[in-house]
């Protein structure tokens, strides 16, 4: 079964965030958290991915992250018949396999467009400063091939994947968004995520896989969009959501974290005045500039732990 | 004092090196830099060295250490000192979970806190927390002693045979056949002591002591039809 395939496929992985809260670090957000992040291959080598917070929309413009399996999409073509439709310009830029997309137009309306015009193409995230990319292959090479160290930001997250049982594709990666500007990356495995995908499914969240870590994040859009706030979203998922996990979660102004209450899947945070990160192992934090100076604590099981800018 | 960079020299390089050490040597005094999160560093130690890590360590630090006197100046990463049997490992920092775990004999010192399962399975390592622990402290604890000298989370002890629990804080909640038992004479002035060595500097009569009512792990001849 697919998706008791899918439970097996994090036994391992590993997570990384980081927050900047000295805007001099913005500048290497991009190429600490890669560091970051090929420091976590020993644990997912199978498929890498971030979600960089940065370069917000001027004029309520709607951020898109887009990803073709076809390495010569042409994308270009896909901004100009967008912009004729629109009436708008498009802002376009590529990164291998994805290519972001600014329009002026809500997110469901191009979300149809895309669906009737290019079904093939597939919407990572959408919102007004996040952007993801992930794509299979060694975490190095993901970083490469995306140019992940040029990237400047204010908060990102990221996961290496080691899928033991199911499929290794793009789309299995992590993060995973189901909201504006949201993104969750895990390390664990949800045991009711197929009863929940269905509850949330008649709530219309919309899911494209079978990952359960895809329905934790489309369980905390729909919190989010009842009127939660982050933390809110994130207690009540400690009573909803059954199973191991240790969550890494990303929005628009903040970043969060949650274990379960069980908490064996492993986790650290280190803060200094500069910046917060959270990993699965020190060793990934150990790359940061202070790293040596910084508080370091494993988050206590059940508790939120959350920042953002005010 | 011999120093071993590890930016410069392999962790297994080093880890040999300090295993290579011959009884009778005089060669005692050793110190690790840039540990940068590894793993396994210092694991396997079987001389009376005295070590000194300088930074952050990762996991299983000291695991299965003898006779060695480890010094880690920064946070320790999951089982730290795990399965040790004797030997002293002190973590000037906090300790992630499950430090000390299965630890058989020795004295474990965290000066911060240690999080879930510290002293999980432990089988006479005594272990002293200047912090706090976290959940499921000293479950399935058999021998030794844990002293916390903050608190302890819940379901301290779950399950305890013999090990002596002290704690000085509140304790969140007691783990199935673990009670609150007297503090006699004798389990002050072991208390003193270990405080002492850990050079922790706190009074005995603040603490309480908890360990098993042996309603759980004893068979029971007169349950024996129910089986």
């Amino acid at each position: 079964m697919a998706s008791s395939n899918a439970e097996f496929s994090r036994k391992m992985c590993g997570i990384v965030g980081l927050f900047t809260k000295n805007p001099a670090f913005e500048d290497r957000l991009g190429d600490y958290l890669s560091s970051m992040l090929i420091e976590m291959s020993d644990r997912g080598p199978d498929s890498a991915g971030v979600a960089v917070y940065r370069n917000p929309t001027k004029n309520d413009g709607v951020k898109l992250s887009l990803f073709s399996a076809d390495d010569s999409y042409p994308w270009k073509t896909l901004a100009r018949e967008l912009g004729k439709e629109l009436g708008d310009k498009i802002g376009i830029e590529v990164r291998a396999s994805h290519a972001i997309l600014v329009v002026h137009e809500d997110f469901p309306v191009i979300q149809a467009w895309l669906r009737f015009n290019h079904p093939d193409l597939k919407v990572m995230s959408a919102g007004n400063t996040i952007e993801i990319f992930k794509e299979k292959g060694l975490p190095k090479d993901v970083v490469e091939r995306f140019k992940l160290r040029d990237l400047k930001g204010t908060h990102a997250l990221g996961h290496t994947r080691m899928a033991t049982e199911s499929a290794v594709t793009t789309a299995h990666s992590h993060p995973f968004s189901t909201g504006l500007d949201l993104c969750l990356v895990h390390n664990g495995s949800l045991s009711n995520h197929n009863r929940l995908r269905q509850v949330l499914t008649r709530e219309g969240i919309e899911f494209q896989t079978d990952n359960d870590t895809e329905v934790a994040a489309g369980y905390l859009t729909w919190r989010l969009r009842e009127g939660a706030s982050l933390d809110e979203a994130l207690e009540a998922a400690i009573k909803d959501l059954d199973g191991f996990y240790t969550f890494a979660v990303g929005t628009r102004d903040g970043f969060a974290v949650l274990r379960d209450p069980i908490a064996c899947k492993h986790a650290v945070l280190a803060e200094t005045d500069d910046w917060v990160a959270m990993a699965t192992e020190y060793r990934a934090i150990a790359k940061l500039p202070g790293a040596d100076k910084a508080t370091i604590w494993e988050p206590a099981p059940a508790q939120v732990y959350s920042w953002g800018r005010a | 004092m011999t120093v071993m960079d590890l930016a410069k020299v392999s962790l297994r390089e080093a880890n040999q090196r300090l295993h290579g050490i011959a009884q009778g040597s005089n060669d005692l005094d050793w110190r690790l830099t840039n540990p940068q999160g590894a793993h396994a560093i210092a694991a396997g130690l079987d001389a009376p060295l005295s070590l000194t890590v300088d930074g952050h360590v990762g996991f299983y630090c000291g695991g299965m250490n003898k006779q060695a006197e480890i010094t880690i100046n920064g946070h320790a990463g999951p089982g730290v000192g795990e399965n040790m049997m004797s030997g002293v490992i002190r973590v000037t920092g906090n300790a992630s979970q499950s430090a000390g775990a299965s630890g058989r004999g020795g004295l474990l010192i965290i000066g911060g806190d240690a999080s879930s399962r510290c002293g999980i399975s432990m089988k006479g390592i005594d272990i002293v927390v200047g912090g706090s622990v976290g959940h499921m402290s000293a479950f399935m604890a058999q021998r030794g002693h844990l002293v916390v000298c903050g608190d302890a989370g819940a379901n301290l002890g779950d399950s305890i045979y013999e090990a002596i629990l002290f704690v000085r804080g509140k304790v969140e909640s007691l783990g199935a056949d673990c009670i609150e038992k007297e503090m006699r004479p004798e389990h002050t002035a072991a208390l003193a002591g270990l405080l002492e060595k850990a050079g922790i500097d706190a009074d005995p009569a603040d603490f309480r002591r908890y360990g098993s009512a042996r309603r759980l792990y004893n068979f029971n001849v007169d349950h024996a039809d129910s089986y």
